[in-house]
């Protein structure tokens, strides 16, 4: 029987212990004495959020086919149980052998979200290490981070040895094997670090020196030595049919939130749409060979005894495979009762085909996103979506058996206008106008219901509006109200709802985003005022933040609400994502002017990503 | 084809509460590539049912369920198939096929035994094996059963079928299932306060060793018996 770094006593008393135990089927078990390297890698936030992660299970999985390393996992306590391991002592430990985290190597933390970032102090505290970089010795745990949070890693900086830019496929053998050297030899902890920084993709924060104008922006972003590369240029998989991927993944005891077989069929997105991300941080766009992943669902599903499979990307509608994969995947669900949960597919008369193949009579809601109410709005930030495709497939839905339509808006965006966010109203009006119009009433079941939601939009960095400044709080619960009443007058209210998300939490994810080393302090004090968990309503409590940012003289105004010059160094800058800043400039002036820039299929804007040599790029040349 | 499997869940596993392990099955059995049969119509489920449910923090040589099988090989083949893709600590160790009639695994309970061994550096293991004789000699053994809206007193004792000591531990045979349930852990709170020592449930760990049923001539069988090898 594994040890338990738990006692029954305490396991017993919290909730849901089997958060704590480890030992599910698919977790990877190794003896001390034939390894070299301790990796643990973390998710700062439940077990249930945390197992639900796909990048941890691929790394997970890539570590642990090295010989010599051992790869566990850990994720954040719940406050039952820290509250308990703080007044104990008990030090944080990982799944695999409930051994303590400062035994470890690494320590490896994904960042997916800016409101985990105290959850990062809780592991880094509970497990005893030193919170800050410069604290820390040789034999401490190497503490690592990556995600896309990484992408401005200036607000944590001081809590993280090294920063992996990019995805982790590619460089983490190179890590290892210098650090097998290290620790086996007398070189010093800051040599091993500077060789680390010239790893390609790897960032040492504390190897840079930032230096500031009086009016709080940056006056110069420098490494501290000659031999630490000035640019940290981002990593990606060129070919991802052949890349690692995890046939055996854990699977948990415990109900988790993904509870089903993951397929990754594609990395990256064409769309360039104006406020996304992830859209600009994992391009170029990279499908995968299809035949591999028929072979993966089948191998996945007999390795986990799932029920249930789905796809991860950004956006599958665009995968050319998907017709094939979906064949070939109903044709096992009716052998072998598997289902498919889809993703949101853009909807067209092949994603409404599919969903009533495999969702019989079940007709869920149908979800669109439109992102803002108006064609003006929605060219502003390139969503290629338009009022037609909206009402076409609407139409469709509607005519195949569904009556429930959920769309998604956001608020704040750069120019947006009280006519623009009208437009959510109206263009809600419309859908259910069109039902009425078109499915006769003896067809009607139960009411149909257009819900709208519209979340409070932030500038990420990475992105053609990550100069704009956010609205206020305040505006931003006005136009809300706003759109609310305007709900309240359409002729068809009874069959409208609308939602719209907190303010308060999206300010600081605002704040975090677009932060600086400055931030540093503030999130540290913040975590000792006991906050975690911020992401969590409930255990999220703004006046914390307000009392650290003060004390730090810290105005939120100067990361959220200004106006950002497009010369200014921003604190991500030393990062290549490979898409370049003038691809960027030119993409901000465009969306400026209302213009539409087509997607990688269509047309190449030349952004920069081909330099990697793979996906979309290079398509039409196969 | 109806089946009574019979397994263990052991060691760390008696912190997975109850409809883990049925989730947990599920899967296994899908690993197993067992042709186990599924419901029909709207969301088809598979036909498995679990017998009398063990509390959090209780591990187990005797828990059963049952099944419905489309296709079956032998009880070895199915046995092996199962543990081959299973964790250590949940073992499958017998498989039979249940005649027609036979009633299912959830209603035909009706008692399961235990062992209750102390937990080492426990200074109440003694008081509590010398207080056993006592205990059982009692008329009626009364304790207080809280609910959620009141406290009644009830006499257990009629639930304890046998309670002895042997080496050092404490074996207990209890009446189980729908006709009357009582727990191990409330004949310990009961012993506790006859012996005069404080209860804790951290002083002694609980093994259930087997889930019974009657048999055809009212005596207590093993589960497993209601079927045969195939």
């Amino acid at each position: 029987m594994r040890k338990l770094a738990l006692s029954d006593e305490i396991l017993m008393s919290v909730e849901k212990p089997a958060r704590y135990i480890g030992g599910e089927y698919n977790s990877v078990m190794k003896s001390l004495e034939d390894i070299d390297i301790r990796f643990c890698m973390c998710f700062p936030d439940v077990y249930e959020i945390g197992m639900s992660h796909l990048g941890i299970q691929i790394l997970y999985d890539m570590f642990n086919r090295r010989e010599d390393t051992w790869c566990e996992r850990v994720y954040s306590p719940w406050p039952d149980l820290d509250k308990i391991m703080r007044e104990k002592d008990i030090p944080l430990f990982a799944l695999e052998s409930q051994d303590p985290i400062k035994d470890f190597d690494f320590l490896g933390i994904t960042l997916q979200y800016e409101m985990c970032y105290t959850n990062i102090l809780q592991i880094l505290d509970l497990s005893g290490l030193p919170i800050r970089s410069r604290d820390r010795k040789k034999g401490d745990t190497i503490v690592i981070c990556g995600g896309p949070c990484a992408y401005n890693p200036e607000p944590i900086a001081d809590f993280f040895d090294i920063v992996y830019i990019g995805e982790g496929e590619t460089s983490y053998d190179a890590l290892l094997d210098l650090y097998k050297v290290y620790k086996h030899s007398e070189m010093t902890r800051k040599e091993f670090l500077i060789k680390a920084s010239n790893i390609p993709g790897l960032y040492v924060p504390s190897l840079y020196e930032v230096t500031y104008k009086e009016d709080g922006t940056i006056e110069s972003f420098e490494p501290m030595y000659d031999e630490v590369p000035a640019k940290v240029v981002k990593q990606v998989v060129k070919d991802m049919s052949s890349s690692v991927y995890p046939i055996k993944p854990v699977v948990s005891f415990m109900k988790v939130t993904q509870d089903r077989v993951v397929l990754e069929i594609m990395r990256g997105c064409i769309r360039g749409c104006r406020f996304c991300q992830a859209g600009m941080i994992y391009r170029p766009t990279r499908p995968k060979d299809v035949e591999v992943l028929k072979n993966y669902a089948t191998e996945m599903l007999k390795n986990t005894g799932q029920e249930e499979i789905t796809f991860s990307s950004l956006s599958s509608s665009d995968y050319r495979g998907l017709p094939e994969l979906t064949d070939c995947l109903i044709e096992q669900m009716n052998n072998n009762h598997v289902n498919i949960s889809l993703p949101s597919l853009r909807i067209d008369e092949f994603s409404l085909d599919v969903m009533s193949k495999i969702q019989d009579v079940k007709k869920n809601s149908l979800t669109f996103a439109p992102e803002a109410g108006t064609q003006r709005l929605r060219n502003v930030i390139n969503k290629g979506l338009t009022k037609e495709d909206i009402l076409g497939g609407a139409l469709k839905a509607f005519k195949g058996g569904w009556d429930k339509v959920k769309l998604y808006f956001m608020m704040g965006l750069p120019t947006e206008t009280y006519d623009d966010i009208g437009g959510i109203a109206d263009l809600s009006e419309e859908i259910t106008e069109l039902y009425f119009a078109n499915v006769p009433k003896e067809e009607r079941n139960g009411r149909v219901m257009v819900t709208a939601s519209a979340s409070y939009f932030v500038p990420k960095p990475f992105t053609p509006f990550q100069w704009a400044p956010m609205i206020r709080p305040e505006e931003f619960v006005k136009r809300a109200y706003y759109v609310k009443d305007r709900f309240k007058t359409e002729k068809n209210h009874k069959s409208l709802k609308f939602q719209y998300h907190e303010a308060d939490i999206t300010i600081l994810e605002g704040l975090l985003a677009r932060g600086d080393r400055k931030l540093c302090d503030v999130i540290y004090d913040v975590y000792k005022k006991g906050q975690i968990y911020d992401a969590w309503t409930e255990y999220f409590h703004k006046e914390n933040w307000d009392k650290a940012m003060e004390e730090h003289g810290i105005d939120i105004g100067f990361y959220v609400y200004r106006d950002r010059s497009l010369d200014e160094i921003l604190p991500w800058d030393f990062i290549d994502i490979g898409v370049t800043k003038n691809f960027m400039k030119n993409e901000w002036h465009r969306a400026v002017n209302e213009e539409v820039t087509p997607n990688c299929r269509m047309k190449c804007s030349g952004c920069g990503a081909a330099r990697y040599g793979g996906g979309v790029c290079f398509e039409a040349q196969n | 084809m109806k089946l009574r499997i019979k397994y263990s869940k052991l060691g760390n596993l008696r912190f997975i509460g109850h409809l883990d392990v049925m989730r947990y099955f599920q899967k296994e059995i899908r690993r197993a590539g067992i042709k186990v049969s599924y419901s029909k119509g709207y969301s088809p489920h598979q036909i498995i049912s679990f017998a009398a449910p063990l509390a959090m923090g209780v591990t187990s040589d005797g828990e059963y369920f049952d099944g419905e099988f489309d296709e079956i090989t032998t009880s070895e083949d199915m046995i092996n198939a199962l543990n081959a893709v299973s964790v250590d600590e949940m073992r499958v160790s017998e498989i039979v096929l249940l005649p027609d009639n036979a009633g299912n695994s959830m209603s035909v309970v009706a008692a399961s035994d235990y062992v209750i061994s102390f937990n080492e550096g426990n200074d109440k293991e003694d008081k509590l094996l010398n207080a056993v004789e006592d205990f059982m000699a009692q008329p009626e053994i009364i304790i207080l059963k809280k609910t959620k809206k009141s406290e009644r007193e009830e006499n257990i004792k009629p639930g304890i079928m046998k309670l002895e000591v042997r080496d050092g531990k404490i074996y207990m045979l209890l009446s189980t299932g729908s006709v009357y349930n009582l727990k191990p852990d409330l004949v310990m709170q009961a012993l506790c306060t006859s012996a005069g020592v404080t209860y804790s449930f951290f002083d002694y760990h609980i093994h259930r060793l087997e889930t019974y049923m009657d048999d055809d001539r009212g005596e207590l069988v093993p589960l497993y018996m209601a079927g045969t090898r195939f």
